[in-house]
């Protein structure tokens, strides 16, 4: 009996070597122009052409300004050495002969928004990518993790990733969700839980009659953070949301794609299957969660008083410290009393078409509190973009004192011009809290769309209402 | 194969920081990975807390307002090769450039008690040695560096730390810790099996030709 995990990775395994690690052949390989420059500097040094062109799938997101406008070009980037990494893509690509959905594409976007929403992200397949957040693909059944610059230049050379096993876990999110409460909140809880290097070594399934119930949009959340959680793998088993999803994007012809369904529809662990760690979660009383700190662990309830160093252990006594300082937190203080700066929508944890209508819904009619300085929407990708101004959603939040931008990673780590400055405070929909991942010096309170929406509205994360 | 004898010991001082969850943007911040190249690191290291002004991707050391009270800004610990952590070292963005920047820096082998997935990895293919301990072996590291500077000796070959009265051992994969005494190259590796790549994608082809149907 094997979970879906060992299936993947015995459909994949080519061989194993001397050395005990083992080949594993790669379907998919996504390329951005952050970790990839020095992976075809080595290939050509090596004088080596991509393996399989086909796999590979390239997009720019991490340096792109998204005050663009249309008709805008790789040359046109403001920052000269931001303009070399994306120009540096373009040349690659070019010369190599991959498909890349460039900055003047209407297709560009996050790469882990465009993968899945183009048709490319397949269940079964094995996914690889320069970027940790590449197991959001994972939802779609898939085997994907992220990989470094090193192995971004191997996979090119060879088709195949060098890698051992991971360990098997399984997490269960059972009941119903409270009124409030996104995915987003479920996936923070139980990073809360288990600790941001609870999942290491492991590839987590996530399951449960809450992940069965569903979008494809809402799992990708969750398999977003699982590296949160310290996991490079999270994966959860196709069914059909899965298949109406792909359908739904798939450019294949509808002959292969029921040949191809027969044969999804059976990834999934055998009954009785061992995991070396089985997690039960009620997801019944969780209420929206919100970082107080510098680690996505350092989570609670958006109404709970953000801990101090008194009751806990010494050592963590020191990390509490150390983060409440950088937060900016001196006295005991409850979340709700913080007063945000600015409000940030997008990344690859939240930036997609059902993240953009939740938000909407609470922003619709109302506006941005006073003291919000800059409340942003970056839309995972141009066709997120499209999509939300034919629904009109762009209007709501503009109306409501919102900024509407181009699609790109944006200040989720502000390798572009969209940065926090020193001390800023800010609600976001993006996954890592970590010191100066928004800008120097700059605070970053992680939350869900729905609760960032009523922090932009009251200023400060207050009762839903 | 190429042997490189100089590899198999690490001799120095052992610089600290005594936190958890070290992500590899605090390693090194996301400006520096506008860089094209795959060196030139050095000075970018640990950036927000070496120095108490903001940087840019091409500034080097001696242009900054140095943070005094950073260990790596205080002798002999500014020449560390060797750098003591807690739990989860690592973890965070898959970017390779945190392991350019603690090499380029020096740092020969960073000792935890875990590390994140990915950069455990990452250290591998650029000579760097991650270095698993138990938790009381990490404490009784931080007190030792309390009392006295910590200078240490790493035994590759042996999988051994030596201190002046006592050794530990640690466990690593032989494959990985081999690729950097031995210096090895992944893709030339790979590329012996270059047969088995191919037999393997035919097949795979032949079954599953959904993945190789681009639109
Ligand atoms: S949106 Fe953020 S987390 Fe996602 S790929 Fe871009 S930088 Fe990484």
């Amino acid at each position: 009996m094997k979970t879906l995990y060992d299936k993947l990775w015995e459909e994949h395994h080519v061989t194993r070597l001397d050395t005990g690690e083992s080949l594993l052949y790669i379907d998919r390989h996504y390329l951005h122009e952050v970790t990839s420059p020095q992976a075809f500097e080595g290939l050509s040094k090596k004088n080596l052409m991509p393996w399989r062109l086909e796999a590979n799938i390239a997009t720019p997101d991490h340096n792109v300004p998204t005050t663009r406008g249309s008709g805008f070009n790789s040359e046109q980037i403001k920052d000269e050495i931001s303009k070399i990494q994306v120009v540096e893509l373009d040349k690659n690509c070019n010369t190599f002969g991959i498909k890349q959905f460039d900055i003047k594409s209407t297709k560009q976007g996050i790469v882990h928004v465009i993968g899945p929403e183009l048709g490319y992200t397949l269940p079964g397949m094995t996914i690889v990518c320069g970027d940790s957040h590449t197991s959001t693909h994972g939802a779609l059944g898939c085997l994907a993790m992220g990989i470094g610059t090193s192995e971004v230049e191997h996979v090119l050379a060879t088709q195949c990733l060098k890698v051992s096993k991971l360990k098997n876990m399984l997490v269960k999110f059972e009941g119903e969700p409270s009124e409030n409460v996104t995915s987003k909140d479920i996936v923070l809880y139980f990073i809360g839980l288990i600790g941001t290097a609870g999942g290491t070594g492991y590839a987590i399934e996530f399951a449960g009659s809450y992940i069965e119930n569903i979008s494809i949009e809402s799992r990708m959340t969750i398999c977003n953070m699982a590296i949160e959680a310290g996991a490079k793998v999270g994966l959860i088993a196709p069914d059909k949301i899965t298949l109406d999803y792909v359908r739904e994007k798939s450019f294949l012809d509808s002959q292969t794609l029921e040949k191809a369904e027969d044969y999804w529809l059976k990834l999934k662990t055998d009954e009785g299957a061992s995991f070396d760690n089985e997690i039960i979660i009620d997801i019944s009383k969780i209420k929206p969660q919100v970082t107080w700190g510098t680690s996505p662990e350092m989570v609670v309830n958006f109404d709970d008083e953000i801990p101090t160093s008194s009751n806990s252990s010494d050592n963590n006594k020191k990390n509490i410290e150390l983060a409440r300082d950088y937060m900016g937190i001196d006295k005991a203080t409850k979340l709700s009393d913080l007063v945000f700066d600015k409000v940030f929508i997008g990344s690859c944890t939240n930036s997609r078409i059902e993240d953009l209508r939740q938000a909407a819904e609470i922003i619709k009619g109302r506006s941005v509190a006073d003291n919000i300085l800059e409340a942003i929407v970056v839309p995972g990708s141009g066709q997120v973009k499209e999509q939300a101004e034919n629904e009109g959603l762009d209007k709501v939040f503009k109306e409501a004192g919102f900024i509407w931008r181009d699609p790109g990673c944006s200040m989720c780590l502000g390798m572009n011009p969209d940065q926090l400055k020193p001390y800023e405070r800010c609600a976001s929909t993006s996954n890592r809290n970590f010191e100066g991942r928004q800008g120097y010096l700059g605070r970053t309170h992680l939350m869900s769309p729905l609760m960032a929406a009523y922090t932009a509205i009251n200023g400060t994360v207050g009762e839903p209402s | 194969m190429k042997s490189n004898s100089e590899g198999l010991i690490i001799d120095g001082i052992a610089a600290f920081i005594d936190r958890d969850n070290i992500d590899t943007d605090q390693i090194i911040p996301t400006e520096y990975l506008k860089s094209i190249k795959k060196f030139g690191f050095e000075d970018y290291l640990f950036d927000g807390w070496r120095y108490q002004d903001d940087g840019k991707l091409g500034i080097t050391k001696d242009e900054r307002i140095i943070n005094e009270e950073f260990i790596l800004n205080i002798k002999p610990f500014d020449a560390a090769k060797i750098l003591l952590s807690r739990d989860n070292f690592g973890c965070g963005s898959s970017r390779e450039h945190a392991v350019w920047a603690l090499r380029d820096f020096g740092i020969k082998a960073v000792i935890a008690s875990s590390f994140g997935d990915i950069f455990y990895n990452n250290c591998f293919k650029n000579g760097v040695l991650p270095i698993k301990l138990d938790k009381d072996e990490i404490e009784m590291l931080f007190k030792k560096t309390k009392e006295d500077i910590l200078e240490i000796s790493i035994d590759l070959q042996k999988k051994q730390i030596n201190l002046s009265e006592k050794v530990i051992h640690f466990e690593v994969d032989d494959h990985l810790i081999n690729r950097i005494i031995f210096d090895l190259d992944d893709v030339d590796i790979t590329l012996k099996e270059k047969n088995k790549i191919l037999k393997f994608e035919k097949e795979r082809i032949k079954n599953k030709p959904w993945i190789y149907t681009n639109d």
